[in-house]
């Protein structure tokens, strides 16, 4: 009789899963309750990443353009893909009269980095943030190139590394 | 069939490229059939297609570099993954970590073995033919991938674990988030059974089906829940004890079929003891640092060591021969998936060209894990 | 056929202005083109609501932003499609893969004259309607076989072989099913198996081997219209595409439609032969003279049932091939030969309800 108890238990079971579909279909037909995914266009301006969200290096600024970078280039040798560059100049301190680095030009490639973070853990004048930015899609290589430092930028007064 | 047919009636034997691209083959693996109509007589499996030389980037790095480059591996189990390197460092520097850092390590690998589970079991339904799960495992992941993002900054390359600790202590939100993905666990596994486990398409497609004897499985060097289907006693979290699970209770979830079923419902069962874990950790998180100060540049005494750990697909192995420089002389992963998938060929082999799917499924690779 | 007052003032007019011939021809023509209207639209209508009916199923929404819930996305994507190149395979049997396609679209334009829309809304109402449908439904499997055998593709021909054998099993299912029904109604014309259920639908006339054998239909009917759980022609997740995999653009679009408005058909069948057709239930609006209330009955029924077989897409896994044949030569068909059986006995007996 197996035969018999086979179908019967078979369509049992068969209902059994679509009673879990249909309880769904039915609720989000009606309530719209269910559904779990972003409208994500339309969210963009309410969508906020959670603080620690590793979106891209950012070399932080304050009100006054100034950032923390002394050029130190700790951040440069210890990322693992290369994708940090310090391009740094001497200049001569008239107070002290020793020479001293100063930052032309911090670049980032996004495109090789893998977000592992040690740059910004290893900064020992803490200049380098996580930004939270994700919306990184462009269609050319060259735009992932980024120049950190804003033009114009100076290093804050007093900066000891 | 033969008999029947006689001698002088053949049918031709031919061959099917399934990959590198293939819906089925998850990733980039092919998989060469010898098929004699819809039946299976070979399968051979062609690798490399995503190989990355990440062993040979390890030679390159130095230790605190090399901890990212373990999230690319088997990138599901990217937090266990770190835990094997950062604790084979630790140990051969000596470094005994807090409490805090072993629990806090404890429930990130349990969560990222449900967030695999689930994504697994998602995946399997897609490909048995029965599309709505998916999505209704993403429901539960993305829940734990929410807990990763706010405490880890990521969602899939966590990169959580550092030498001697966690990068971040754990946010505040975070017990609330965990209690809330628990509870919803609960009463949403039960509806996993009842969708696919219970269905009778779902197990006359897998009762029977990929059988592999519990020598055999021995012998292939299966592990993981590959194995512990086929009733091999294999879980490195009770074998050798890391972190702190030397101190929740748990039951190792054996089956002895060794079919795909039996496969099937010891990735179930993990998922619920992975909730029972969590559960008797999550209440008595212990106080104290979540990262000890190590040296800017780590160095390994010269030496061979080996570290293994469970992830949500095996057996784990990190292998490191150091010189005593900055970088290892020489790193070896052993990868859990290599060992499962090197057994597909005595599993399916005079079986039909669907069963492959659901027997891939079943042994659940990721091939970055098996390509490196 | 076509009688609707509309339609009669067309028919006089053309009739007045050219000789009778020419007329008949033209009428032809005309019916013809806007039934492949009504098949491109219902095959887009089609494509929209599994897509819909999909996302809800998935906790998700769907297509909702091309025109007002999405409507016009399939509108969109076909006109996509049609821009798209018709590539092909240099080794493919040229004229045979261009062939498939049509011979697919070909019966199943042919299977939609006979459905009967409502009482006015019929083109084609022959004496063997149901058989008729089945029949000419069947032929649709020549064009997946040959765009199996003519694309070169092993995967095609995996798909095609697949779907011969799938379509010879539940062919019988779906004509003993139609058999079981034509016991009791004693014909086989559409229009006068709409009439009879006046009294009753056959569902209820037939009450337990009627129930059976609708059970039935819908298994032989998903497997017919190549649908999950049965389909192991397409089994993405096993052959890639199946049969269509290296067809692209519109001749791919072709085979998508046909699917659908095949999910239509095979829908209508079912409305037809347990649901009585355009009636409406109980008479409610029998002596109201609401315009197109005949359609609006067929297509509440049709898109009833079309929504049960969505419901099984999205909530099963796929059988395998041998699966497959155990089911139906093992329990569908000699379920079904009992049935007729008891159908026949309780036709005999006069074990039959009727209002």
């Amino acid at each position: 009789m197996s035969y018999f108890s086979d179908i019967i238990q078979g369509t049992k079971s068969l209902l059994t899963g679509m009673r879990i579909t249909g309880n769904y279909f039915f609720k989000n037909f009606l309530t719209r309750k269910d559904v779990i995914t972003q409208q994500y266009p339309d969210n963009k301006d309410t969508l906020k990443m959670f603080d620690r969200f590793r979106g891209e290096v950012t070399l932080a600024h304050n009100e006054n353009n100034e950032h923390r970078c002394d050029a130190c280039t700790t951040c440069e040798k210890t990322c693992p893909n290369g994708s940090l560059e310090v391009i740094w100049d001497k200049y001569k301190d008239p107070e002290t009269g020793r020479n001293k680095r100063v930052l032309v030009k911090h670049i980032y490639h996004l495109e090789m980095c893998t977000m592992c973070g040690l740059c910004i853990e290893v900064c020992p004048t803490n200049a380098l943030e996580w930004g939270q930015d994700f919306h990184h899609a462009s269609y050319d290589r060259g735009q992932l190139t980024k120049v950190l430092n804003k033009p114009g930028s100076k290093v804050v007064a007093g900066l000891k590394g | 069939m033969e008999d029947f047919l006689g001698e002088n009636i053949k049918t031709q034997e031919y061959f099917l490229n399934m990959g590198p691209q293939h819906p089925a083959t998850h990733g980039v693996l092919r998989l060469l059939l010898k098929l004699d109509g819809e039946i299976v007589h070979n399968v051979d499996m062609d690798l490399g297609y995503i190989h990355r030389s990440i062993e040979k980037m390890c030679e390159r790095d130095t230790y605190k570099q090399i901890v990212h480059l373990t999230d690319r591996l088997d990138y599901l189990s990217a937090h266990i993954n770190n835990e094997a390197v950062c604790l084979l460092v630790e140990d051969a520097l000596n470094i005994e970590v807090s409490d805090r850092i072993k629990v806090i390590r404890t429930i990130m690998s349990e969560l990222t073995r449900l967030s695999s589970h689930a994504l697994w079991w998602g995946v399997m339904g897609m490909d048995i033919g029965a599309l709505t799960t998916f999505m209704y495992a993403f429901r539960e992941r993305e829940l734990i991938n929410d807990i990763f993002e706010e405490t880890c900054g990521a969602r899939l390359t966590m990169n959580y674990n550092v030498i001697g600790g966690v990068r971040y202590d754990l946010h505040e939100n975070f017990v609330k988030r965990v209690k809330a993905l628990l509870a919803q666990l609960k009463q949403k596994l039960p509806e996993y059974d009842k969708l696919l486990t219970g269905n009778v398409i779902f197990r006359k497609r897998l009762e029977g089906i990929g059988y592999i004897s519990k020598e055999d499985a021995i012998a292939y060097g299966l592990n993981g829940p590959t194995a512990r289907g086929s009733g091999v006693s294999c879980d490195i979290r009770k074998i050798h004890p890391y972190s702190a699970y030397d101190r929740v209770d748990f039951e190792e979830s054996i089956f002895t079929e060794g079919d795909s079923y039996a496969r099937y419902k010891v990735r179930i069962k993990e998922m619920w003891q992975s909730v029972h874990i969590i559960e008797q950790l999550i209440d008595k998180i212990p106080e104290g640092e979540f990262r000890h100060k190590t040296k800017a540049l780590i160095k390994l005494p010269p030496g061979d060591y080996l570290q293994r750990v469970e992830t949500a697909r095996g057996d784990f192995g990190v292998y490191v021969h150091s010189d005593g420089k900055k970088s290892p002389y020489r790193m070896k992963f052993r990868s859990p998936g290599f060992a499962n998938l090197a057994a597909l060929n005595k599993m399916a082999k005079g079986l039909k060209i669907a069963d492959i799917v659901a027997i891939l499924s079943t042994i659940d690779i990721v091939v970055p894990d098996i390509d490196r | 056929m076509i009688r609707l007052s509309i339609f009669t003032q067309i028919h006089e007019w053309l009739y007045s202005l050219m000789p009778a011939s020419s007329a008949h021809i033209l009428e032809l023509v005309l019916i013809a083109a806007a039934y492949l209207g009504i098949f491109a639209i219902l095959g887009l209508l089609l494509v929209w609501l599994e897509r819909r009916v999909a996302g809800f199923f998935q906790l998700r929404l769907g297509p909702n932003r091309v025109g007002p819930i999405g409507l016009f996305q399939t509108i969109a994507d076909a006109l996509k499609l049609v821009s798209k190149e018709l590539t092909g395979t240099v080794k493919a049997d040229h004229f045979l893969y261009g062939a498939a396609p049509y011979f697919i679209i070909t019966t199943a334009l042919m299977a939609m004259a006979l459905i009967p829309f409502s009482q006015e809304i019929h083109a084609f109402d022959i004496n063997i309607g149901v058989f008729f449908i089945a029949s000419v439904s069947s032929v649709g499997v020549v064009g997946i076989f040959l765009a199996g055998w003519a694309s070169n593709n092993k995967y095609s021909l995996i798909g095609g072989m697949r779907t011969g054998i799938q379509m010879i099993s539940y062919e019988l299912s779906i004509g003993m099913v139609i058999v079981t029904m034509t016991t009791l109604a004693g014909t086989l014309q559409i229009s006068e198996l709409i009439e009879m259920q006046r009294n009753g639908w056959f569902i209820i006339q037939g009450h337990f081997p009627a129930i059976l054998a609708f059970m039935i239909f819908m298994i032989a009917g998903t497997a017919e219209s190549n649908r999950v759980p049965f389909d192991l022609v397409e089994a993405e997740s096993e052959l890639g595409a199946g049969f269509h995999t290296e067809y692209s653009g519109m001749n791919f679009a072709y085979f998508f439609l046909a699917e659908f408005v095949n999910l239509f058909i095979i829908s209508s069948i079912a409305v037809v032969l347990f649901f009585g057709g355009w009636l409406a239930p109980f008479g409610i609006t029998d002596g109201l003279h609401i315009p197109f209330i005949g359609l609006f009955w067929f297509g509440l029924k049709v898109t009833a049932i079309i929504f049960i077989f969505m419901w099984f897409r999205w909530t099963f896994p796929r059988f395998r091939i041998d699966q497959l044949l155990t089911l139906e030569w093992k329990y569908l068909l000699p379920i079904n030969m009992v049935n007729i059986v008891v159908m026949a006995l309780m036709v005999w007996l006069g074990l039959i309800i009727k209002f």
